[in-house]
């Protein structure tokens, strides 16, 4: 029974919610710490398994009935190429960001608050990424969403408030757009598994219903995922939480909510097409052109790596967008790769933030001579995220301007080089303002972070330089069996019914 | 067809008052308002004509039920905009606390 | 301590506010309790009977004050409760794996409309009650302590 692994990965995270919001009054730092960590790398070590799993598997997904109630009458959670990798995104950062936050957490009042609120996050984002139900993903959505809203005011400080109730509105109006959207094709399909809404939507005629509900999907989840025009308040919410916070919601947040959930149902519940397509290229390029010139101009680094985020995001979108086999190999590898180095320079921001106390690029230069770790993994994250070679970030990129030539985009492969080439003038603005130059007079004393928060770091470090070897044919299927699943489309309905003998 | 018109009409109601009003109360209640107009319309999906509520009873036939799953659902998505307003009144309480005032025109330190 | 906080005229509502209080309070409770043990008999369950059981606390923090009802209920004892819901629920969910899957009802389901059948679907009810009933009350406790700590100050 290889498939009984599947829901642990809702239940560990939330198992450990609730016992550490139980024994969080009573019980020693260092036991919830514990738990907390030896939960995360569990949930790490079962979405390795899981890889091997669906490698073992052949492209055949693995189906678990929850309550033993066979689709589409019960819920069924679902692992197929993409969703276990989605797991090893989302369970690597959450270890790395809970490893940091050992140390970075303690000037926080209310740790154990704050470890039940990421278990929360986590266990929405695993439950999103393994669910089959449309239903049920709205749900798990909204208590990842409910938590990070929480999480973004954890410091009650007048800005985090600000920036959480804005979140939290805007969030709250997008996730109303999904539910009715999630209304119209109940209404129209009386059924709301996924690979059995496939299956029904293939034998309807086309109508009015698909289109409106694609737009309708377009606002909800772009809103969560941050594309340009619903993009208003990640600037605001991505900075004003605590930097651990702020790396696992640019990290992986927006990508799970708005990403994964975007390319599933349309790829796998609609079966793409070219003008849901183009409208998803036309939103990457966008998000990736403004965003990365808003960027610019910058002077706080937080919000300067959260309008990055938005261009990155960009990135992904587009390559996902152009719905041929290079591209979306791009997209979701670009997906891996920004989450990667988005959370390092989250995470190095947050250890800046934890010696200096400031954000503020002005306030800190020349920290390389008494930050030497926190300094070295910021130029290759910084590197990464600008596409120079060999970083991980060169190789998406460069696919995804392949495929955009490659399907006659040409346009689009500008644009790409055009946003990559600003990202690296900003980044060389952070290097020279942050880490090189003068030592301020008043940071004469100050000393490298605390060794938990460096292990995190270079180890994120680590797979930025290492992640280019993903590429290579003996470790390719870890990536391309999730391009399969996308590329299969409306095929997800019957290989997920034929995997429970329907 | 009008029962779904109106449910529109009440959506729109809400977002009017999510997006043009500046007192914070003001938003939440526009927030609310539309939260109510999703769950009617999903619960009003399930209509059968002539369905009676979907309650299984010792000694009754029934005939016609309406659909119960969007009851189901909507009960869930009641509970979930049932936590997301308690979170949302708790922060505007605190804004209050910090800028004192609810009006949103006033409380901008961030330039988003 | 207590009685002086019963009577105390100055914090809570008027004498007949809290004389009907005191009346009704008791059989609010009971109906919350009513409806979650028949929650798969009859319309309501663990959300509906929780809501009511915490809005039974929340009557007697109204008419009483928040110092009386935080005799009867502290926030320290809402919170522990309010994991200890989730955990039982959690709990019910993984004894099915002993039937051969998560959330699989393993009892006995009895004869139907009787009030001990359906499994571990009265179980669940209950789990869900504890969650909602301590958990919604604890919302109102949280925002009503942070209302009066912004007065003092």
């Amino acid at each position: 029974m290889n498939n009984t692994l599947i829901p642990f990965f809702v239940i560990i995270p939330l198992a450990s919610a609730f016992l550490i919001s139980f024994i969080g009054k009573f019980a020693k730092r260092i036991i919830i710490d514990a738990l907390s960590c030896v939960s995360y790398l569990l949930l790490f070590v079962f979405s390795l398994y899981a890889v091997s799993l669906t490698h073992g598997a052949g492209g055949m997904p693995l189906v678990y009935t929850v309550g033993g109630w066979a689709p589409p009458f019960g819920i069924s959670m679902v692992l197929d190429g993409l969703a276990s990798f989605m797991l090893v995104t989302v369970n690597l950062i959450a270890l790395c960001v809970i490893i940091f936050s050992l140390r970075y957490m303690e000037r926080y009042t209310g740790k154990p608050k704050f470890h039940t609120l990421f278990a929360l996050m986590v266990a929405g984002m695993n439950g999103v990424i393994v669910t089959g139900d449309l239903f049920n993903l709205y749900v798990f959505l909204e208590i990842a969403s409910l938590s990070s809203y929480a999480l973004v005011a954890f410091g009650t400080e007048a800005e985090e408030l600000e920036a959480s109730f804005k979140y939290a509105i805007m969030g709250s109006v997008a996730a109303s757009f999904i539910f009715i959207g999630i209304a119209f094709l109940y209404g129209f399909t009386s059924t709301l598994n996924m690979a059995d809404m496939a299956h029904v939507l293939s034998n309807k005629p086309a109508t009015w219903v698909i289109p409106f509900v694609s737009v309708l999907f377009f606002m909800g989840f772009g809103l969560k995922a941050a594309l340009v025009p619903f993009h208003a308040w990640l600037p605001d919410a991505h900075p004003s939480a605590p930097a651990s916070i702020s790396a696992m919601l640019s990290g992986v947040l927006i990508k799970t909510l708005g990403v994964y959930a975007l390319a599933r149902i349309f790829f796998n519940v609609f079966g793409i097409t070219p003008q849901q397509s183009s409208v998803l290229m036309f939103l990457g390029a966008l998000s990736m052109l403004v965003a990365v010139v808003l960027a610019l101009s910058q002077w706080d680094l937080k919000r300067l790596l959260a309008y990055h985020s938005i261009s990155q995001i960009g990135y992904v979108v587009l390559g996902i967008g152009l719905a041929t086999p290079l591209g979306i190999l791009g997209g979701l590898f670009h997906l891996f790769n920004h989450s990667v180095f988005k959370s390092l320079l989250f995470l190095n921001s947050g250890a800046i933030d934890y010696v200096v106390h400031t954000r503020d690029l002005k306030e800190m230069s020349g920290l390389k001579e008494k930050m030497p770790v926190t300094a070295q993994t910021n130029l290759v994250a910084s590197l990464s995220i600008a596409g120079i070679p060999p970083f991980n970030g060169f190789w998406s990129k460069l696919i995804i301007i392949f495929a955009c030539i490659q399907s006659g985009h040409g346009g689009y492969a500008i644009a790409a080089v055009v946003g990559s080439l600003l990202t690296l003038a900003s980044f060389m603005k952070v290097q020279k303002f942050a880490f090189l130059g003068e030592l301020k007079e008043k940071n004469k004393n100050i000393r490298e972070a605390p060794l938990s928060m460096t292990v995190a770091m270079v180890v994120l470090a680590v797979i930025c330089i290492g992640g280019g070897f993903l590429l290579l044919p003996s470790f390719r299927f870890f990536i391309s069996e999730a391009v399969q699943v996308l590329l299969n489309g409306n095929e997800y309905s019957s290989l997920v019914l034929g995997a429970v003998g329907r | 067809m009008t029962l779904y018109l109106l449910c529109l009409l009440l959506f729109c109601i809400g977002l009017y008052g999510v997006l043009r009003k500046r007192n914070l109360v003001k938003m939440i209640v526009g927030l609310g308002i539309i939260e109510y107009s999703m769950n009617l319309f999903f619960v009003l999906l399930g209509y059968r004509v002539h369905g009676r509520a979907p309650l299984d009873a010792r000694n009754q036939d029934i005939l016609n039920m309406v659909d119960p799953l969007p009851q189901a659902l909507v009960l869930t998505s009641i509970v979930i905009g049932l936590g997301v307003m308690a979170l949302i009144i708790a922060i505007a309480i605190r804004i209050y606390e910090k800028y004192g005032t609810f009006d949103i025109t006033k409380i901008k330190r961030l330039k988003g | 301590m207590k009685k002086a906080l019963l009577d105390n005229p100055r914090c809570g509502m008027s004498v007949i506010v809290k004389t009907i209080t005191r009346l009704t309070v008791g059989l609010i409770l009971l109906y919350g309790i009513y409806i979650v043990l028949h929650g798969h008999l009859s319309p309501g369950g663990g959300f509906a009977g929780g809501v009511i059981i915490a809005l039974s606390f929340v009557h007697l923090m109204l008419a009483f004050g928040k110092d009386f009802a935080i005799t009867k209920f502290s926030p320290n004892l809402a919170s522990y409760l309010e994991s200890v819901g989730a955990l039982m629920f959690l709990a019910i969910a993984l004894v099915g794996f002993s039937g051969g899957a998560f959330f699989r009802n393993i009892l006995s389901k009895g004869t139907p409309f009787s009030l001990f059948s359906a499994g571990t679907i009265p179980l669940s009810n209950i789990a869900i009650s504890l969650k909602v009933g301590v958990g919604l009350f604890a919302i109102f406790l949280a925002l009503v302590i942070l209302e009066k700590s912004k007065e003092e100050e």
